[in-house]
């Protein structure tokens, strides 16, 4: 939500034309469903009644049961909160450590820079869902061991991107000026140079939600994420398989539904916003520093 | 001269195997103007970055207000004193101010870290040094994108100015300014100096300016000085074949073109 909130600040909805806002409007959806969540479904998404397993779609149970006879509605509500949640905790944390490691390293750099460049190139060959699950394999399954081991994998990707904005930033006479002036280094950063920099920072974080949401999914899918039977929408694509082999493919699909939509509107207002966001022109083309999913910048 | 405000002395600059600035020793006097006139690359903004202390020397001293400010401040107070002291206004107008920050604020900003005015004294400065550099209370409040080159350069030499320094160095700060604008500022700057008794260290390689500006000038070519004297006298009998060259090569509305080449 900060990045939702961030981006709002800093950008003219106008300028994202209707495809990213209809991006915004569908991810404000989701968050205001997944606020709202137990408002809009009365029953407890965790009782089963293995006697409606499977059950149709009927009256307070708009979208009918999964294989152990929960309500899917609140299942799915429910799980929206645990699959926001994540992604958000995830891209807080990356994008807090990555300004901070690209900051330090653009304005003392010499030495330091040096071993920052060279300390992300080592994390860049990692895959962040290798990472994730690895660490999930080795301190036992669960959201946060998978949070963290996300946020660190995506890191270097943030840093290196905003060290290179950052490094230009810094390079401004006006940022001289503020030396000249004896203005402090801290104060320089956060007065100056990361106000600056908030417009790529919206870009990224949105960017990476939607990547941290289908690397969670698949941390949860191989069940070393979310543990059932706590309701996440990762999970439930998992536990909706035996029912897609007996023909009730609704969990699955509606889970999954949930996930590629979501992530296509992040990814649809990420790119809007990094068109936006002034940096462009800047520094070559927008598009030469974004990283593909699985392959370096 | 002992009572000069800036001294520099065998100043040198090495970027790896290159040295952009080799032996350079000079002295503004208080209230002075000296130029540093000479080619693209010559080594002048290398320089005014070791005065300023952007750029560190490879050898040599820096002396303003008679401190030695050759190695980098060691305490905040120390920055702050330094930043008192020695002020530059760039080259470029259009990174020269904080895109998101209005010149009244950019001017404010540097009042509270110099000064101890209130807020109200404050305002008031902001308003007087608007004033000085010719620009109206709405110019002062608008973002820096809506303002034009000209306009900016003012507003970077009313910051400057902000912190009331006795030394005022200007890099080519009206180069990018068309002529009728780079008129308007050189009178501020002449208007300012009358006023405030700061010295000048003016760089540029526009020997018109020059003239119009200067008392004394130096002239740097291949990171070294080759010629230095009053401004008129360089200028109008040139005795090193670089400056004559340089005088040669800039023709300018009011200059005589050189009888010979
Ligand atoms: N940061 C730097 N790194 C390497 N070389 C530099 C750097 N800054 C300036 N130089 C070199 O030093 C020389 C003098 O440059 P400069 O002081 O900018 O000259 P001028 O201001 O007279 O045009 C040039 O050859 C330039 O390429
Ligand atoms: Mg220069």
């Amino acid at each position: 939500m900060t990045a939702i909130t961030a981006l709002l600040g800093s950008s003219r909805p106008n300028r994202w034309g209707p495809l990213g806002t209809t991006a915004a409007i569908v991810i404000l959806a989701a968050v205001a469903l997944s606020v709202l969540g137990p408002a809009l479904s009365s029953a407890d998404p965790n009782a089963s009644d293995f006697a409606s397993a499977y059950a149709a779609p009927g009256a307070g149970h708009p979208l009918g049961y999964d294989g152990q006879g929960r309500d899917l509605l609140a299942r799915l509500l429910t799980g929206s909160r645990t699959s926001l949640l994540g992604p958000l905790w995830v891209v807080a944390l990356s994008m807090a450590a990555g300004t901070i490691i690209a900051i330090a390293a653009a304005w003392v750099g010499g030495w330091l820079d040096s071993v920052v460049s060279a300390a992300l190139d080592v994390v860049f060959a990692f895959p962040g869902v290798l990472l994730a699950m690895l660490v999930a394999a080795v301190f036992g399954p669960g959201l946060s061991a998978a949070v963290l081991a996300l946020s660190v994998a995506y890191v270097p990707y943030i840093a290196r991107l905003l060290r290179s904005a950052a490094l230009a930033e810094r390079r401004k006479a006006y940022v001289q000026a503020l030396e000249v002036q004896g203005l402090g280094a801290v104060a320089i950063c956060l007065r100056h140079l990361v106000p600056n920099l908030i417009p790529l920072i919206a870009a990224q974080a949105t960017l990476f939600f939607g990547y941290a949401m289908v690397d969670l999914a698949i941390v949860s899918y191989f069940g070393l994420g979310v543990q059932p039977p706590d309701a996440d929408w990762g999970v439930m694509v998992a536990g909706g398989q035996s029912g897609v082999l007996q023909g009730y493919p609704a969990e699955s699909l509606l889970a999954g539904g949930c996930i590629v939509v979501l992530v296509v509107a992040f990814n649809v207002l990420g790119e809007r916003l990094s068109d936006g966001s002034g940096q462009g022109g800047t520094f070559g083309p927008s598009r030469w520093w974004r990283p593909r999913r699985g392959g370096a910048a | 001269m002992t009572d000069a405000i800036l001294e520099v002395e065998g100043l040198r600059k090495n970027f790896g195997e290159a040295t952009a600035v080799r032996d350079v020793s000079f002295s503004l006097p208080p209230a002075g103007a000296l130029a540093i006139v000479g080619e693209s690359g010559s080594g002048k903004t290398t320089v005014a970055r070791m005065i300023v202390g952007l750029e560190r020397p490879t050898a040599g001293r820096v002396t303003a207000c008679g401190r030695d400010r050759s190695q980098p401040a060691r305490s905040a107070r120390e920055r702050r004193d330094r930043g008192g002291q020695v002020q530059i206004v760039f080259q470029d107008p259009y990174s020269s101010l904080d895109p998101r920050q209005s010149p009244a604020a950019a001017v404010e900003e540097v009042l509270r870290l110099h000064t101890r005015l209130d807020r109200g004294r404050r305002r008031a400065r902001v308003a007087e040094l608007a004033d000085l550099v010719g620009l109206d209370e709405r110019q002062m409040a608008a973002l820096p994108s809506r303002l034009s080159g000209g306009q900016r350069q003012r507003v970077a030499i009313a910051r400057a100015l902000a912190a009331e320094p006795r030394i005022l160095i200007l890099d080519e700060s009206v180069a990018a300014l068309d002529v009728s604008i780079q008129a308007q500022v050189l009178n501020v700057l002449a208007d300012v100096r009358e006023r405030t008794g700061v010295a000048y260290l003016f760089i540029s390689h526009d020997l018109a300016v020059v003239r119009q500006v200067t008392d004394d000038v130096v002239v740097m070519r291949h990171g070294a000085i080759v010629e230095r004297g009053p401004t008129d006298r360089v200028l109008d009998a040139p005795e090193h074949p670089y400056t004559q060259l340089l005088r040669a090569s800039v023709p300018r509305p009011g200059w005589q073109v050189p009888k010979t080449r």
